[in-house]
């Protein structure tokens, strides 16, 4: 029986969690850290806390839109636009 | 309305219709501009910057790319080239080999000493992410700037590997490696957090 899968120890095993989450191991990793995560609770709490992360981040709302800073950014716009016309202008 | 049509419309003038692109994307554009520039006024700066280079580009833009993803490579752009400008340009490249997790936590055959400190609160049945949701932003603030800026990207504004490779001209393997650390790096501090809070 040839060896198929690397053994993986959890100090190893937890390098390969954000690869395993962007599809980017290749099968031969994939499949040895699946079957470490099989057998080690501790390596499987440590790939959701990664994977419950980047749900997090994802979701994270950017700050509010100010009044001020928004009517900064009208006038940046007609500025421009002013500016264009004029040098189509004669 | 899709992305034609809301480039069509300030591509005639429409102020209108630039002001409701300002209030979709700007919030967003200036936490991506905090995270490559560290400084308010110079995030501004950029942000300024990119919505010009937005009206002078209206006319080459051609679709391929979402409108997002265009509006954000002409947003780094300029952050790029102001942190340049102001001696304050982040080098994306990594050479050293180091693990991105804490070595002491694992014993010498390799396993976990002590099982990760738990996120989530159980409340009954369901799992409470408050304590992880209140690490975020302080365990963000201390990552390294090129973690900070690839996760940014990543993660919390979604853009693809390859376009955040595009746009800040490193390879995929680099943005593999940044995004592991930067992951690696908030997963430790919400960690250390949680631990000093007992
Ligand atoms: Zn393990």
């Amino acid at each position: 029986m040839p060896l198929l899968y690397d053994d993986l120890v959890c100090r190893d095993a937890v390098e390969l969690a954000s690869d395993y989450l962007e599809g980017a191991l290749s099968w031969r990793r994939r499949r040895s850290y699946e079957r470490h995560l099989r057998g080690c609770p501790h390596c499987r709490a440590h790939l959701a806390q990664v994977r419950s992360i980047v749900t997090e981040l994802g979701r994270a709302e950017p700050g509010q839109l100010t009044d001020d800073a928004r009517a900064d950014l009208m006038d940046v716009s007609r500025r421009y636009r002013e500016e264009r016309s004029g040098d189509a202008e004669p | 309305m899709d992305d034609a049509e809301l480039i069509a419309r300030p591509r005639r003038g429409d102020e209108a219709a630039f002001g409701s692109l300002v209030t979709a994307h700007q919030p967003a554009m200036l936490r991506l501009a905090g995270a490559l520039l560290t400084s308010r006024a110079l995030a501004e700066e950029a942000t300024q910057e990119a919505w010009v280079g937005m009206l002078r580009g209206l006319d080459r833009f051609e679709g391929r790319a979402s409108l997002k993803t265009w509006l954000y490579a002409i947003l780094v752009n300029r952050a790029r080239t102001i942190a340049a400008r102001e001696r304050r340009t982040v080098p994306f490249d990594h050479t050293d080999d180091a693990r991105a997790e804490d070595p002491a936590r694992f014993a010498a055959d390799g396993s976990w000493t002590q099982a990760p400190v738990p996120f989530t609160d159980e409340v009954g049945e369901r799992l409470d992410h408050a304590p992880l949701v209140a690490r975020l932003a302080p365990a963000l603030d201390v990552l390294p700037p090129a973690q900070r800026i690839i996760v940014t990207l990543r993660d919390i504004e979604g853009l693809s590997s390859d376009d955040v490779c595009a746009m800040l001209e490193i390879t995929p393997a680099n943005q593999r490696v940044l995004l592991h650390r930067a992951r690696a790096g908030l997963r430790r501090s919400i960690e250390a957090s949680l631990k000093r809070d007992g």
